[in-house]
């Protein structure tokens, strides 16, 4: 935008504090530009012309211009104004909702650039608007602030000029980073300090890879050579991460506004396409081959039939001017498109408008439904895009996130171990006693408690204005951290006796069991990583022994502590973690003095060196945290959320496989899964996991053994798939499927060998077959790799994601639908979704009452509409053959524009969002009727051919009834005699009255809206009409309406062909209700779903989950019985 | 604060917002669905054959006096005529063997004619027509070839529909001891009061004539007389408002068209058509045989021009069907 292509390449130099540092510097102004983000696409300006060209360049809005444009220049049967008003409406409409978009877009563009920062200008803080921050100012940003540009570390307020930050809205990884101030400005950490910095940054142009940056300071002090510091990634503070656990920084900026990384990385959600706009699409092709084909009939039969020069020009209709001069192949090519514009109303144009508004529309029920409100966070579901609304009720995959999605992520302490001996709260006693089984030396107890009030990076922080997690509130002070186990154990400890009072002064307050308070002072924070999987703190006690206390998963610390300590709690930890607790082991060591001395010197070294800081930095935490003693192991429980164990199963019987996706380990992953009853007891798991796989090298091969006996055991089991795959399982052994991160990675990017590069298909083969799968240890960026391998499948199965945290973001965007849990862990995924719901349980709603309502209700949409637009124009094609084809339109002109934009819209748009054939309530209680709408049922090519047929039997009947009625010379009672306008009245009387009727006939749910728009819309088109036949218009050129339908109306004939006829057609519609409630009574269902003539019958699609040994004899009973069962 | 954050918050409980708007649900069992089923159907059935039969039962008597090549009608020699030798008059005998209750329409019927062809439909000037002043001497564009003159005087009425006014007219005798009588046949009332008193209008009269105010106009080219001509002795049926015209001029839906002429209501004939025998003169002129000499080819393509047919018609006020009388 505001950075040339030219500047990309060479670096740019920035003043701090726009200082100028030397004379002899010939210091050359750059511009840059300034820190506005821009995210809106139009301005008052541009908004017109811009959006009528990205509107023209739809193909359907497109279509409809030419047309236009034809009416316009040839001499059509049409005005242009026909098929100019309904463009233009759908136009208007359209372009009224994307500026409002847009102005929304403006408001949030508003909401950052116009926030408050604080910038130093000569050694004064000065508020400004974020906006306004030039490259080269000082900027100063306090805990928990985001930055508001890209800035160079400065100073720190902690001593060591360090900062924590994590960039959660960058990268997803919510952890805290560390960032290391410039060496030799990281001292100045006042407004003055910081001020008489003279200095200049060199750098790289600004490029979008988060992990790389290239720089050098030059920092000048009176009278001397400047000092040259090189800056790395580490000293560059990037827009839209936060500071934490820092009180204040300085930094300079130097990439701003649109050239900030953030910026450079942002990428417009990809726009996701719903399956129906497919059909949609296809059904479009048929319907232009049809107008296509229509009109080349009636220009070869024009041609034909005029080869006779009686009917090419008979006496009294003489050739005019034009027609006489006009060359042949150019009158023909000019009639082709005549025909075209004639018959161009059989693609509907309003369809796209009312789709967009019943979207629109329809996605506030979602918003508004009380059943999805939750009362402590205080909010409701959240659409994020309505384009996906019918999605969701074609789920075939759910992907879900188990931490914070499956469980609520509050964790509470439930049990420890000390030397083995297992203690555990007694519930009956509140703030009792502990309940002892055996109990561990008194000094080891307080060894553990210690190391737990100890051994994390919980802050307390004072009064209510609390931002993040809440941990406890007691006298007004919380525990806030990361990581919502941490608190969990210092709350555990609490219970206990042993309350952590805070960090004052690098030293940890302690409250032991006699109320006295201890002290330790801090001396390092070994924090956590990924790799490592544990953190440490070192403590001088008061007395001045010198302590490491170590906690982390149990896989990390049992190789690090002396190994006959392990085997009485690793039977403990097992055991827990079987009961679904996330475990964690505490160890310990005392160090001497000189060994920390050495200590101290390592880490100090490592924070220093300049390359390869992080490596170094676990070296030594590696080394530091070994041969250490083993205390005991927590266990703390993640509360499964309510419901979700009845979610499951719903979906499960709603035909959805269900996926779990964790970054958890596997036994607790996997316990998580029974208590969800996403496993069975009686489910067959086959494992692929490092347990099975083992870490030899030989394990490719044993993943391809492992991978083949699967394989087989499932194949045998399902001997010939081609008989509905989904009948199959409920007659034989379910299986479940774990995996792990490494071992997918081992499938996925299996090593050069090429005997093994087939297998994934394999593991998609197996993963397909399986009634559940879950995935453990999983990054953020496999669990998208998972959902695109899903998604890519033949069929190309529609895939839901379910999450809650930043590192579900990737498979969020992933699948088709990404739905987001407005969680604890921040609005990552809930802002990245296309639907946010506060618990996993209103899953259940707006899958399968929402989605299976909203598809229902859009397919119906947009097969009425293509019904109705057919029998609009069929007669009118059929007229051809009686006007000497010469493009006579059959109806008024008013009437061809009103048709579809007056007549016949509201009552469609109201049943599109109003109706619900089945109730809400049987929706989410019968699971299975969700399995009636999957593989998108209703937009098949067989209810397509059904609704086109019925379409063109109306149409028929329409054109040959009237037809039939004008062989009578007199239908008016004194023998006067009707026109051709009159003809074409009478048929577009029965045409409106038929399809808002049959519409009426679809209706299940007749609200007092639906009665309004049907019967109104009916009452209008006959007020419309006396209307418009009423008055003789000065602007029209012929008053071929005048009195017209009032002289129908006199007729009696007239009236009872009209009522016949729309009895005629919709007779077969009658006939097959009537029929299909007779049947039904037959089967003499006690339970009857009312059905939709286009609705799939269930035999294909039924998995009975519960009592799968009922289910054996039922399938040649039929789908009614299964219900029926169901409900004993 | 926190109460109006709940508030805000919190969505709205009315019926509609959670989609429970109070419905009637109605659920066709087979109990309703069939007798309601039946009901239509059997209703249906009766308005279908009602129809049916009514329009079976009308007496109708169709004379196609066309006197194709070949046929020994009278009016063949008609049809033979040169077109410049003018009128020629014929006339068509038939016997009624059953009255024919009144009143009784006369129809004619054109076949093959396409009144309904784009190009023919758009060649007028409704404009003209109502009689605005300026629009009398400036007729539409779509008026062409019939707009103007060579002269280069306004066509009135302009456009080819009324270029082809259908013109033949006919008399009705009944032979009543042994000569004929004339059967009164009214003109008025066959076109549609709107039309013939709001849309049609002639230009305002100039000096109290109606032939002044046309001044400056031409007649159509195939018209022997000018439009204030087409019933000169009655004012209120000349120019632009006369209803064999206005009835031309509404253009028919289907090649195949029947038009009213005249209707029989009067005087003696008030009860309708007495049996006996008729004869019907016709002053033929309209040309439906228009490539004459071509004789091959009309025989190749019977059905392309067959007939101009008298249809005489009755109809009765209440209810128009029963009985139709066609003179052949």
């Amino acid at each position: 935008m505001c950075a040339g292509e030219e500047k990309r390449v060479g670096t740019r130099t920035v003043l701090a504090g726009h200082r100028p540092v030397s004379e002899t510097d010939a210091y050359v102004a750059q511009k840059f530009c300034d820190n506005r983000i821009v995210s809106s696409k139009y301005t008052v300006w541009n908004f017109l012309p811009k959006n009528l060209f990205e509107q023209f360049r739809r193909i359907a809005n497109f279509y409809f211009l030419i047309i236009f444009l034809v009416q316009v220049i040839v001499d059509t049967p049409t005005s242009p104004v026909t098929s100019g008003l309904p463009l233009f409406f759908v136009i208007t409409v359209t372009a009224i909702k994307q500026g409002y978009e847009d102005w929304l877009r403006h408001r949030a563009d508003n909401e950052v650039n116009k926030s408050n920062v604080f910038v130093i200008e000569n050694a004064k803080q000065v508020r400004k608007e974020s906006e306004k921050i030039k490259v080269g100012d000082i900027v100063e940003v306090k805990a928990d602030e985001t930055f508001p540009c890209d800035l160079i570390f400065l100073a720190s307020s902690s001593p060591d000029g360090t900062c924590y930050v994590t960039t959660a809205s960058l990268d997803g990884e919510s952890n805290f980073k560390t960032h290391y101030a410039v060496r030799d400005t990281m001292v100045l950490c006042t407004h003055e300090a910081i001020d008489s910095l003279a200095a200049t940054i060199e750098c790289e142009q600004p490029q979008p890879d988060l992990y790389k940056f290239v720089g050098r300071i030059n920092i000048y002090t009176s009278n001397q050579e400047p000092i040259a510091r090189s800056l790395g990634p580490e000293n560059l503070l990037l827009k839209g991460s936060t500071l934490k656990n820092t009180k204040k920084i300085y930094g300079v900026a130097v990439y701003t506004g649109m050239e900030t990384k953030m910026a450079l990385n942002y990428q417009g959600k990809s726009q996701k396409r719903s399956a129906v706009e497919k059909s949609i699409n296809a059904f479009l092709v048929v319907y232009l081959c049809m107008l296509l084909s229509k009109a080349t009939v009636c220009t070869t039969m024009k041609y034909v039939w005029q080869s006779n020069p009686f009917n090419d020009e008979p006496w009294y209709n003489e050739k005019t001017k034009k027609e006489k001069e006009a060359f042949k192949v150019l009158r023909m090519f000019t009639d082709f498109l005549s025909f075209m514009v004639l018959f161009n109303f059989i693609i509907p144009v309003s369809m796209y408008v009312t789709v967009e508004m019943q979207k629109f529309l329809g996605s506030f029920f979602i918003s508004w439904d009380k059943e999805m409100y939750d009362e402590e966070i205080k909010e409701g579901a959240l659409v994020n895009t309505s384009d996906l609304n019918e999605e969701l009720g074609q789920v075939e995959y759910v992907f879900t996130d188990k931490t914070g999605t499956l469980t609520e992520n509050s964790m509470e302490f439930i049990e420890c171990c000390i030397d083995g001996h297992k203690y555990k709260e007694s519930i009956s006693e509140v703030d009792g006693p502990l309940k002892y089984y055996g109990k561990a030396e008194k000094c080891r107890e307080e060894l553990f408690l210690r190391a737990l009030c100890l051994c994390h990076t919980v802050q307390i922080k004072e009064g209510d204005q609390v931002d993040g997690l809440i941990g406890h509130l007691e006298h007004r002070a919380t525990y806030i951290s990361s990581s919502p186990d941490e608190i969990a154990l210092v709350k555990g400890a609490k219970k206990y006796g042993f309350s952590f009072l805070g960090l004052e002064n690098d030293y940890m307050k302690v409250k032991n069991q006699n109320n006295e308070t201890e002290r330790y002072q801090l001396l390092h924070i070994l924090n956590f990583d990924p790799v490592r999987r544990r953190m440490s703190v070192i403590v001088r006690t008061i007395t001045g022994k010198l302590f490491l206390f170590c906690k982390g998963a149990d896989s990390s610390i049992f190789p690090k502590v002396q190994q006959d300590e392990i085997q009485q709690t690793k039977a403990h930890v097992d055991r827990n973690a079987m009961d679904g607790y996330r475990t964690l082991c505490v160890a310990f060591k005392e160090l001497s003095q000189a060994e920390y001395d050495q200590i101290d010197k390592q880490i100090c070294e490592a924070k220093m060196a300049l390359q390869d800081r992080e490596e170094k930095m676990a070296k030594v935490f590696e080394d530091i945290e070994a041969n250490m003693h083993l205390i005991g192991a927590t266990a703390v429980e993640d509360k499964l959320q309510e419901q979700a164990a009845e979610t499951i199963e719903a979906l499960h019987a709603a035909g959805m496989k269900v996926w779990v996706l964790t970054g958890d380990k596997m036994e607790t992953a996997k316990s998580t899964c029974y208590a969800c009853r996403l496993f069975q007891t009686n489910t067959e798991l086959l494992e692929l996991t490092t347990k099975t796989v083992g870490h030899s090298e030989r394990k490719e091969d044993r993943l391809h053994e492992l991978l083949m006996e699967y394989r087989k055991r499932l194949l045998q089991d399902f001997p010939k798939n081609r008989g509905g795959r989904k009948r199959s399982w409920m007659l034989n052994q379910e299986y479940g499927l774990i995996i792990d991160g490494s071992t997918l990675s081992l499938i996925l990017n299996p090593s050069q060998d090429s005997s093994s590069s087939n297998y994934k298909t394999i593991f998609l083969q197996i993963c397909l077959k399986c009634t559940a799968v879950l995935c453990c240890r999983m990054a953020p960026l496999q669990k998208a790799q998972i959902v695109r391998m899903v998604k890519s499948t033949k069929g190309s199965p529609i895939t839901l994601s379910i999450g809650d945290g930043a590192n579900d973001v990737s498979m969020i965007l992933e699948a088709h639908v990404g739905i987001g849990i407005k969680g604890k862990e921040g609005r990552q995924a809930s802002r990245n979704s296309d639907y946010a719901v506060p618990k996993f349980k209103h899953l259940r709603k707006l899958l399968l009452a929402h989605g299976h309502l909203y598809y229902v209700r859009i397919a119906h949409l947009v097969q009425y509409f293509f019904y109705k637009n057919l029998c609009f124009i069929l007669p009118q094609f059929l007229y051809q053959f009686f006007c000497g084809f010469s493009q006579q339109p059959l109806y008024d002109a008013a009437y061809l524009t009103m048709y579809n934009i007056c007549f016949t819209s509201l009552p469609i748009l109201a049943y599109s969002l109003l109706e619900q054939h089945i109730n809400i309530e049987t929706l989410t209680s019968d699971p299975q009727l969700y399995m009636k709408i999957s593989d998108n049922a209703m937009l098949q090519w067989k209810p397509f051919l059904y609704w086109t047929f019925l379409g063109a039997f109306e149409g028929l009947v329409f054109f040959f009834g009237v037809y039939y009625l004008f062989q009578n010379s007199s239908l008016e009672d004194n023998g006067k005699v009707f026109g051709n306008w009159t003809f074409g009245t009478i048929v577009f009387t029965i045409l409106v009255f038929t399809v808002t009727l049959k519409l009426a006939l679809d209706t299940r749910f007749w609200t007092w809206m639906n009665h309004f728009v049907i019967w109104g819309s009916l009452a209008f088109y006959v007020f419309f009409s006396f209307f418009w036949g009423g008055i003789i218009w000065p602007f029209l050129k012929q008053q071929r309406m005048y009195f017209v339908f009032a002289h129908m109306v006199t007729s009696l004939s007239t009236w009872l062909a009209i009522i016949l006829l729309i009895f005629i057609s919709l007779f077969p519609e009658i006939l097959l209700i009537v029929f299909k409630n007779v049947r039904r009574k037959a089967q003499n269902a006690p339970f009857d779903p009312p059905m939709l003539l286009s609705y799939k019958r269930m035999e294909n699609g039924c998995i009975f989950k519960w009592k799968p040994q009922e289910v054996i004899n039922l399938t040649e009973r039929g789908p009614l019985r299964i219900l029926q069962m169901q409900r004993c | 604060m926190a109460a109006a954050r709940r508030e805000r918050g919190r969505p709205d409980r009315t019926a509609f917002t959670q989609q429970r708007l109070p419905a009637w649900q109605p659920l066709l069992s087979a109990g309703i669905a069939l007798p309601l089923f039946f009901t239509l159907g059997l209703a249906g059935l009766a308005v279908g054959l009602g129809l049916h039969f009514s329009s079976g039962t009308i007496r109708e008597l169709e004379l196609d006096y066309t006197g194709a090549l070949g046929s020994n009608q009278d009016c063949a020699r008609c049809t033979n005529a040169s077109a410049t030798s003018g009128p020629c008059l014929c006339t068509l005998h038939f016997e009624l063997a059953e009255p024919f209750p009144g009143p009784v329409c006369l129809y004619y019927q054109l076949s093959n004619y396409y009144q309904n062809h784009r190009r023919y439909g758009v060649s007028r000037d409704d404009l003209q027509l109502s009689g605005d002043p300026w629009g009398l001497r400036h007729p539409a564009e779509e008026c062409w070839p019939y707009r103007r003159d060579p002269r280069g005087q306004a066509v009135a009425p302009c456009g080819a529909v009324a270029n082809s006014l259908f013109n033949d007219t006919f008399a009705l005798h009944r032979l009543v001891n042994g000569s004929f009588m004339p059967v009164p046949l009214d003109s008025r009332g066959i076109s549609w009061w709107t039309d013939s008193n709001v849309k049609f209008r002639n230009p305002e009269l100039v000096n109290g004539s109606l032939a002044t105010a046309f001044w400056g106009t031409s007649k159509p080219p195939n018209w022997p007389c000018a439009a204030y001509l087409l019933d000169a002795g009655n004012p209120n049926n000349t120019g632009f408002v006369n209803e064999d015209f206005i009835v031309w001029m509404r253009t028919a839906a289907l090649p195949t068209f029947r038009k009213l002429y005249r209707r029989v209501h009067q005087g003696n004939f008030s009860a309708g058509l007495p049996r006996g025998t008729y004869r019907l003169d016709i002053n033929y002129s309209y040309p439906v045989l228009p490539f004459k000499g071509t004789k091959k080819k009309t025989k190749k393509h019977p059905d392309l021009v067959r007939m101009a047919e008298l249809v005489v018609h009755n109809v009765i006020r209440e209810y128009y069907v029963p009985n139709r009388l066609l003179l052949s």
